[in-house]
């Protein structure tokens, strides 16, 4: 490719240039014959602009476009707007499969959410494939435009040419008595206005706030980290999200750390706000009644101390105690455990005590843990009472025969073999389950007396591990500098040029033209140097009226 | 709210109601004094200002009152947070004016700020206690930095309504226009919204339906606003109180949706009442009170409330919300409808930011997509709250 060479002053060009980087002079013929030259990234030579062969390029070329790269931005903007009509899969209760909860909640339109795969919107390819494009085109665009425009800034010349200077937006010519004296007090001036002022054979350039110019590309840095750190999570080991339920007293493995930590559950508490309340009594009855204040769970953490050999119960080593509430996890290496559920008086164990019917005397008592019964009770003196069948959730099956819907005992029911003098061998059974008490074969002459029963709160606990969050964290505050840089500062540039006898004024800023119009006037006022909106760009915008 | 918040709450609303009357006469009567050959800067802009600063101070008190009151900061409820987006949106509004002391700005902006606040009380007022996934130092933090950011991006909003009723030519029919005029109608019905609450509130109206819910369940509901559509086969039980025209199906919120009948049609009378009486559309009625407004500058006033604007709620909306919902819910990220909503409004303005630098959409264009962008955070905050709910419902 040719490289241009400009007619005014001689510079040499790369091919695509469209202002001469020296002086500013218009290259392409469109910014000749233009009222005002477009700024945009200073007219450097874009690769996306220069070359279309290859199939590179084109790929190139396509992510490098800002068209684009909105286009893809709305894309997203919508399908992440559609997954919020309906629930996500996530949201939804567990107790029906997806595809019928949505058609029993609503109806056609649930089933064609759920047919779009819409109920796991944001884990479908399609959405990932989104999100790669748009990361893809932050990159792409970015250093398209970064490195160009990063090089022509450096290297920018302070004189610039008329056909520059009258091309810009505000310019202004001044015939003036002592040209020097004039260029000195307006360079004393925009200093005092913290302005960064350069000379050049008796000409000026005043710049302040070039480094927001940056901003857009550290904020594309920060968000392609922050990508980055989002996609690590698929990777074996990066993420734990796991939970573990345990029982007040009980002391559980933590999933995810290899059997080496243990958590125990001391106490479970769930308080509720006092009803009476002279500041909240009001909301309180108005919510009806019950709103809570604090969940929290006495924990204990231990660590293993032996090696954990199969079969033995393990040695723990105490680590430390915490309060695990809502908003307060308990932290160890890069684990979280956060109170994030609870079952509240769960059965624990039950006490039944074994009656003659004849006397109404109590033979004995046997207490049952529902966690873990025995298979037979011996009471002394010929009673004993066998556990036949244990049922911990009852339920009567499709077949109508006893079963048990899970191990959890939250509806405990059993069939009991009583072994009593009078019935030595077969002994007489006895169904006996919440609220229900009854001999399996006709009368029998004993009978199993429900005699109380003990719960327990049990917690749950989720597990978390995530090793992506340094990448978040540094992604999102890079990102956040970025933003910030290239949002509150604006790159302002003042030029002041000594063309044909006259001082010519010029002005440009990437954005908030009212604040450079301040200085402006500033400078007119002290100096008597006046920049005007551009009158070929005034005739343009009245002809368009 | 009989204490002392409610009073310096109300106190704050009508300076607001001085400073848009004293922000209008600093408009309008630019063009009297004209005749008189006076050209210079308005007083009555400063003093309008004045009353913002003041309306702005008490509403800073009653924030703080109700702060000691209630023990936590007052931002944990559906009126708390609406009350402070007002606020928020009356500062932004003070910040923009000190840097283009645009007049008109807050002839506009002030209607919206008692707008949002009197919307605040149809909610209970009530000072509620925390539950436990609120009570954190987050709260205050991601919640007061997100309203501050979607007040400043509100201000955006308002300046590109007046740009658009600045440019567009009113005496020709056109979509624009249509479009204009449908804006100023949802302005006018949130206004019947707030009249219709307080009147039947004021009259004590109240009627009891018994009907039957979605799973076939008898209950019974209480209307505020007499029943223009009642619930799925609804019996009235109150005497003397109006027969609905037409009962719901059980799917849908019928009281709800009768409330935004009631406010859409309410709506409509206020906004032909004042087509009646100006004659023209209502952007046409304003659009001569502008003609002193440089279009450049009311567009650039836009743009720079979005470029204050968008950091902030980006930092209060997605960056300290995802510091919190990884303490508070385990995960900095669960596509709850309202961090999805978030990242609309973060995406919508993204793209805005995108089109206005790049691609050179600067005026008309620029102003539509302020109003939109200021559509989606009402959306926000209040179909995602009321209707999505998810894990943000406060109300």
């Amino acid at each position: 490719m040719n490289e241009l060479k400009c007619e005014q002053c001689g510079h040499v060009n790369p091919y695509g240039t469209r202002l001469c980087q020296a002086c500013g002079n218009p290259l392409d013929e469109k910014d000749k014959e233009a009222a005002v030259i477009d700024m945009r990234y200073e007219g450097v030579a874009r690769r996306s602009q220069t070359y279309n062969k290859t199939f590179v390029d084109k790929i190139w070329n396509f992510f490098s476009s800002v068209k684009v790269g909105i286009s893809i931005i709305v894309l997203t903007l919508i399908a992440s707007a559609l997954g919020t009509i309906f629930p996500q899969e996530m949201y939804i209760p567990k107790v029906v499969t997806a595809a019928q909860y949505y058609q029993e909640e609503y109806g056609v339109l649930g089933q064609i959410y759920y047919m779009l795969g819409f109920h796991n919107l944001y884990g479908s390819w399609w959405y990932l494939a989104l999100v790669a494009a748009l990361t893809t085109s932050i990159i792409i665009a970015s250093i398209d435009r970064f490195f160009p425009l990063y090089k022509s800034l450096k290297h920018q010349r302070v004189k610039k040419n008329a056909a520059f200077m009258k091309r810009q937006r505000y310019v202004g010519k001044e015939e003036v008595d002592n040209e020097d004296a004039v260029l000195e007090k307006a360079k004393a001036l925009l200093l005092k206005r913290r302005y960064r002022v350069r000379e050049e054979e008796g000409n000026l350039l005043a710049e302040k706030g070039r480094f927001a110019r940056w901003g857009p590309y550290v904020n594309h840095i920060g968000l392609v980290l922050f990508f980055t750190g989002a996609m690590l999570r698929f990777f074996p080991g990066m993420y734990i999200d796991d939970s573990v339920w345990v029982r007040e007293g009980d002391t559980e493995v933590i999933p995810g750390t290899n059997g080496e930590y243990f958590i125990e559950n001391e106490k479970f508490v769930m308080e509720l706000y006092d009803e009476e309340d002279e500041t909240f009594g009001k909301a309180i009855e108005r919510a009806g009644g019950m709103v809570v204040q604090n969940f929290q769970t006495d924990a204990v953490l231990y660590k293993r101390k032996d090696d954990g050999t199969v079969g033995t119960d393990p040695e723990l080593e105490k680590v430390k105690e915490d309060e695990i509430r809502v908003n307060h996890p308990l932290r160890f290496n890069n684990f979280r455990l956060y109170q994030s559920d609870y079952k509240l008086n769960e059965l624990n164990t039950m006490t039944f005590s074994l009656r003659s019917r004849e006397s109404g005397e109590d033979i004995g008592t046997m207490e049952i843990d529902l966690f873990d019964p025995e298979s037979e009770y011996d009471l002394g003196d010929g009673y004993k009472v066998v556990v036949n069948s244990y049922f911990p959730n009852f339920e009567f099956n499709e077949d109508n025969e006893p079963s048990t819907k899970s191990s959890i005992p939250d509806n405990p029911a059993f069939i009991f073999q009583m072994i009593t003098p009078e019935h030595p061998d077969e002994g007489e059974y006895s169904f006996v389950g919440i609220r229900r008490n009854e001999d399996v074969f006709g009368t029998n002459d004993y009978e199993m007396k429900f005699a109380g029963a003990e719960m327990k709160n049990v917690t749950g606990l989720t597990v978390r591990k995530d090793l992506t969050l340094p990448f978040i964290i540094l992604g999102a505050s890079i990102f956040m500098i970025g933003l910030i840089q290239g949002s509150y500062w604006s790159h302002r540039r003042i030029w002041l040029q000594r063309i044909n006898g006259q001082v010519w004024v010029a002005a440009h800023t990437n954005k908030h033209w009212e604040s450079l119009k301040k200085d402006l006037g500033v400078l007119s006022a002290e100096t008597g140097l006046q920049a005007h909106e551009n009158e070929a760009l005034l005739l343009n915008k009245k002809g368009k009226n | 709210m009989g204490s002392i918040n409610g009073s310096l709450l109300l106190v704050a609303f009508f300076m607001y109601l001085l400073a848009t009357i004293l922000f209008a006469v600093a408009v309008m009567g630019r063009k009297w004094r004209n005749k008189e050959g006076e050209v210079t800067g308005s007083r009555w802009g400063k003093i309008g200002f004045a009353a913002a600063i003041i309306g702005f101070l008490f509403s800073v008190g009653y924030f703080i009152a109700r702060w000691i009151e209630a023990g936590h900061a007052p931002v944990s409820n559906m009126f708390e947070y609406t009350t402070f987006l007002g606020i928020a949106l009356s500062f932004a509004f003070l910040i923009l004016y000190a840097i283009y002391k645009t007049d008109v700005l807050g002839m506009f902006t002030m209607p919206v700020v008692m707008l949002i606040i009197a919307y605040a009380s149809v909610f209970p007022t009530e000072v509620a206690p925390l539950i436990p996934a609120l009570q954190s130092n987050w709260l205050k933090i991601h919640v007061t930095t997100t309203a501050l950011g979607q007040g400043i991006l509100s201000i955006g909003f308002a300046a590109g309504l007046i740009y658009l009723i600045r440019t567009l030519d009113f005496t020709k029919r056109s979509g624009k226009v249509f479009w204009l005029e449908f804006i100023m109608y949802s302005l006018i019905s949130l206004v019947g919204f707030i009249v219709v609450r307080y009147l039947f509130k004021l009259l004590d109206y109240e009627a009891v339906f018994q009907y039957v819910d979605k799973e076939g369940q008898e209950g019974e509901m209480v209307y505020h606003l007499p029943a223009l559509l009642g619930p799925h086969q609804g019996e009235l039980l109150t005497s003397g109180a109006m027969e609905p025209l037409l009962n719901l199906p059980a799917w849908m919120r019928s009281d709800d949706a009768n409330t935004v009948i009631w406010s859409l049609v309410m709506g409509l009378v206020l906004y032909f009442i004042i087509r009646l009486i100006g004659r023209k559309p209502i952007g046409g009625m304003l659009q001569p009170a502008l003609k002193g407004i440089n279009p450049d500058t009311i567009d650039e006033v836009s743009y720079r409330a979005i470029a204050i604007g968008f950091p902030v709620f980006t930092l209060g909306g997605l960056i300290f919300a995802m510091i919190w919902a990884q303490i508070a819910w385990t995960r900095f990220w669960g596509w709850d409808p309202k961090e999805v909503w978030a990242l609309v409004t973060f995406l919508f303005y993204a793209a805005y930011l995108h089109l206005r630098l790049s691609r050179g959409w600067h005026g008309e264009p620029s102003a539509w997509l302020c109003v939109i962008g200021f559509a989606i955070i009402m959306f926000n905050l209040v179909f995602v709250n009321l209707v999505i709910a998810g894990l943000h419902s406060y109300a």
